[in-house]
Parts: structure tokens; sequence; C-alpha cells
């Protein structure tokens, strides 16, 4: 059964002055994995933020499993959430970040507790057996008591992927998940994404790996200056793209 | 270009042993800053005009150890009013809200602008406006309700407030907004959030000037000798005057501040290791507490200094 995990519809964003999302129209699927691509400023990260409220749009429809986000809708009336709801909201989708965001203060294990104790009110003991498995899963039980500045990029990241997992999201969001890492330890976290994506998770992904879009992704959109510019399976639109601004971009981030 | 790949069997060289740089700059100024720092001990300790068996007799006087009491009192009771008043402060200058960003600035802008030893005789001075203070029938004597004590501890807590915003509005800030986000992107309140990420780390940065801050207060506690507080230094004046040892009574107080600088120094640089945890190397590469005595024992405000660490 396939059902519509988020709907986008004309979403427009702006900062200031500058529009940075110009009309966004799109639809993820329950299961799919669905790849953004496109050059810095494109927008693609902007629009990822606003999926779960990190930014608010400014005009159209964005919703997640049929609720709308950010905002209630009684009769034709638009009414803001307030912060409470919008929590509600964020627990269940999953986001990690480009630079990890890891909290310092906190071992791994404690980071991936976190959000199970303090936001669904777990028991400590039942976070902490959960937290473990998760560790475990990304390879990482026996760094589970270290602080996030003791492990190396590759190793946060994937104590990030937990921690989002912890709060079992029906969707995840990843922010470029593997720009801040060194070269060698891009595949780490990338086969942890691939295990993910093979068990039915919901992911959408802003990357610049190519090759991880190619194998993994459902579906590739590629965005430029605040639009979408071309979308489909990857094999059409990384192995025959039909718009210049793909053809130009793809020839730059091959190469 | 020749390279040559590192072979198993290379033998490794022994130690370099070279002749030290000669350093005669520094013996000279050693000895000179010996010599002067020896004259000034020799020439107070040899000074016939010093009762010195006063000053030991007066150590433990009891009515000096109550003033240093009472001074230990203001600043324990002025330094948590002021630490959570400031937190207060820090947050609404942090806010959305237009009204209390502004009514912290404006505070900010009263308490730091005028000398706090203005403000001790100010608050000393209120009844002579405000006779009476009080709500609608419920009202008091005002100088039965704010004695000496009370002036001096609203007047020091309440200035201390303002520069206690400003270091945690500064330890707030230099929490990275990824931390926010990612508290945000789990499901977590404001509230929590600020509880739980923010506030733990920003302590890192809050912690060190906030004990400097602790023993400025120490010192200005004295300052509340003017209105009469009773405090170490009221003490040690009063006994001074009138048994003619104004010096003596002052070397005495000297005597108790300095013990006092050195023990919160020494306990400052324990809370700053326990605040210290995940980061990089898991305890602080800042200055121990030596130096920071020293720091410590110069004179002004060495807020900056702790904030810039």
């Amino acid at each position: 059964m396939t059902t519509t995990m988020v709907r986008a519809e004309n979403v427009h964003k702006s900062f200031g002055h500058v529009e940075v999302l110009k009309g966004i129209d799109l639809e993820v699927t329950n299961g799919e994995v669905f790849c953004l691509l496109g050059p810095s400023g494109s927008g693609k990260s902007t629009f990822l933020r606003c999926i779960n409220h990190l930014e608010r749009i400014d005009g159209g429809r964005l919703s997640v499993d049929g609720k709308l986000i950010g905002y209630r809708e009684e009769g034709d009336k638009l009414y803001e959430m307030r912060e409470r709801e919008v929590a509600a909201q964020r627990r269940d989708i999953g986001m990690v970040f480009q630079r990890f965001n890891l909290f310092p203060h906190m071992t791994a294990l404690e980071n991936v507790m976190e959000a199970p104790v303090q936001v669904r009110g777990e028991s400590k003991a039942a976070a902490r057996k959960q937290a473990l498995q998760l560790l475990d899963r990304v390879g990482l039980a026996e760094r589970a008591g270290n602080y996030p500045a003791e492990l190396s990029g590759g190793q946060q990241q994937r104590v990030a992927i937990a921690r989002a997992l912890a709060m079992k999201p029906k969707l995840m969001l990843f922010d470029e998940p593997t720009s801040a890492l060194d070269p060698e330890l891009v595949g780490e976290v990338l086969d942890v994404m691939k295990d993910l994506a093979r068990e039915g998770m919901t992911m959408i992904v802003v990357t610049h790996e190519i090759g991880f879009a190619r194998e993994v992704g459902d579906t590739v959109v590629f965005m430029d200056g605040g639009v979408i510019v071309e979308a489909g399976k990857p094999a059409d639109v990384l192995g025959n793209p039909q718009h210049v601004r793909t053809k130009a971009f793809l020839s730059k981030v091959l190469s | 270009m020749t390279v040559t790949a590192q072979s198993p069997e290379r033998v490794r060289p022994a130690p370099i042993k070279a002749i030290p740089v000669r350093r005669t700059g520094q013996w000279i100024s050693a000895v000179i800053v010996a010599a002067l720092v020896a004259s000034l001990v020799w020439s107070f300790a040899s000074n016939d005009s010093i009762q010195w068996p006063v000053v030991g007799e007066f150590l433990f006087n009891s009515n000096i150890l109550r003033g240093g009491i009472t001074t230990i009192q203001l600043t324990v009771l002025s330094m948590v009013l002021g630490v959570v008043l400031g937190v207060v402060l820090a947050v609404m200058r942090l806010s959305h809200n237009p009204v209390l960003r502004m009514a912290s600035g404006a505070y900010l802008w009263l308490f730091r602008g005028t000398p706090v030893l203005v403000q001790i005789v100010l608050w000393f001075n209120l009844g002579l406006i405000f006779p009476r203070l009080g709500f609608g029938p419920v009202s008091a004597d005002t100088n039965t309700l704010i004695s000496a004590f009370g002036a001096a501890l609203l007047a020091l807590s309440l200035n201390e407030a303002a520069y206690m915003a400003e270091i945690v509005r500064g330890g707030i800030l230099s929490v990275d907004k990824g931390q926010t986000e990612a508290a945000h992107a789990l499901g977590l309140t404001g509230a929590r959030t600020m509880r739980r990420i923010v506030l733990p780390q920003a302590m890192r940065v809050i912690v060190p000037p906030t004990g400097n801050e602790v023993v400025t207060m120490l010192k200005t506690t004295s300052l509340v000798a003017v209105i009469g507080a009773q405090d170490l230094f009221t003490e040690a004046q009063l006994y001074g005057s009138k048994n003619f040892t104004t010096f003596e009574m002052l070397l005495v107080a000297c005597f108790w501040y300095l013990v006092l600088t050195s023990v919160l120094t020494f306990a400052q640089s324990r809370l700053e290791h326990r605040f210290a945890r995940g980061t990089a190397q898991g305890g602080p590469a800042g200055p121990g507490w030596a130096s920071r005595l020293s720091a410590n024992l110069r004179p002004g405000r060495s807020t900056t200094e702790g904030a810039n660490r």
C-alpha cells in the first residue's frame, strides 16, 4: 500500500527580501528514499528544514502524514500552532544534521536516551536498553560511554542517526549528512543509511553523494534557484538529464 | 626530490644535547625584584610604628570575626540574589518580547551606569523620600524595614544582577544554534531545551567569570562600611580609631580578606573542572588556581578575562 508521507504544494519561503523557495510541489510516498540534489543556495536544505518546521513557510501547503506542519486549518482559516503542538509534530520526524549537533555534555548513550526520556517520558532503564540496541545497530555499542569530542566525525554522525531513530520516527530527514566528513569516513555513514532504506524507512536526503542517490534513491530531484528543475527515477535524472542546469551540475559533481 | 620510506631497522638517533641560550636579562631583573621585595618587607617588619603584637592579638578578636561572618553573609546572599535576578534579566534580554528586552536593557543601563558606592548610600537613605513602605493599608517604617545590612544587601545584589545578566547572556549566546535546532528536531520544547541542553553548556562559559564575580563581591562588600553595616572593614576601622591602632587593624582586615579570596579562588578552579565535561580534553586548559589567584588580587573587575578564556 502506498500512502503519501510528505506533500508539498506551491511552498514558498523568503528570508527578508530573498526568496529561497519559489513554489515547491512534490510528494514523497511511504517507504520511499527521496534524494534532493542541487548546488548550494538552491534551497534544498531550507526546504528540508521546513518539513519539521525549523523554518516556517510563507506560502503554500506542507503536510506530513496528512497533517499540516506548523499550522492548524479550521474552515478557511490557518492558525499558527503553539510551541507544544509543533514539538509534538516533530517527535515523529527524525533529523540528521550536516554538523552532527550531538549534545557535547552528554555521552553517546545519553544523547540517544535524551529524547525518549525527556519527550516521551520513558523510564531511564527502558530508554537505556533501546539506546544500547540502536548504538549496536550503527556499530557503536562499545563507544556508548564516550563523549562526542572523543569520537570521529563518522562515529558522531552514526550516533546522531541513532539519536534520531530513538524517537521511532516515521520519516527521517538528512541534511547533507556526509558533507562535513573526511572522505574515508563517508562510507560508514552511508552504509548505516542504506540499511535504514532497506528496512523501509521513509527518507528525504539532501546530499552531494551521487553514488548514494543512484544506488539507494527511489526518486531524485534536482533543485536550483528555489525551484525543482527536474525529478524522476535516479537512472533517468542522473543517467539522462534533460535540463541544461542538471547537466551542468552533474558534470561538475561527477568530474 | 628524494624521499625514502621509513625502513624498520633504522636506528633512533641520540637525543639532542645543546647548550641552552643564556638568559642574562632574566637573572638581572630577578635579582632587582627580589631586592625590592626584601626591602619592602623589611621596612614593614622593622617599623617601630607598627605594633605587631596588636595585630596578632586582634586577628581572632570576636568582633572582628563577627564582622568577617557578616562579610561572608553579605557576599553569599548578594551573589545568590544577584545570580537569580541576573538569569531572569538575561532571559528577558534574549526574549522576543520588545517590552521585556527594553526593561532589562534599562535596568542594566541604570545599575551599571552608577557607582555601587552611591547605590549603597542611596538605599540606606531611602527613608528620606519614602518614610513608609508598603501596599495600601499594610506599611512599615522604611528605616526599620531596611537596616544597614538590608540596604547593603539590596544595593549589592541589585548591582550584581546587572553584571550577572551580561555574563549569563554571553553564556547562552555562546552555545551553538545547532544545539537548539537538534533539541527542537527531537521534539523538546523551548523551556526543556534551555534547561537540558543550552544552560548546561552555557555553564562552562558562565562559571569562570561568576567565580571572579564572587571574589570581586567579597572585596566590594567593604564599601558598606560607609553606612556602618558591621562588616569586617567596619569593625576593623571602628577598633582602630577607638584604640589608636588604625594601621594594625587595617592589616588584620587585609589578612582575612586574603584568606577568604584564596579559599574562594581554590573552590573556583575545582568547580570549573566539573563543568568542563565533554570538552576536547575533558578538562579546561585554562589557568590553574595559583595564576587565577594572582589575577583576582589585581585591582578592578576581572570579568572580561574570565569570559575570554
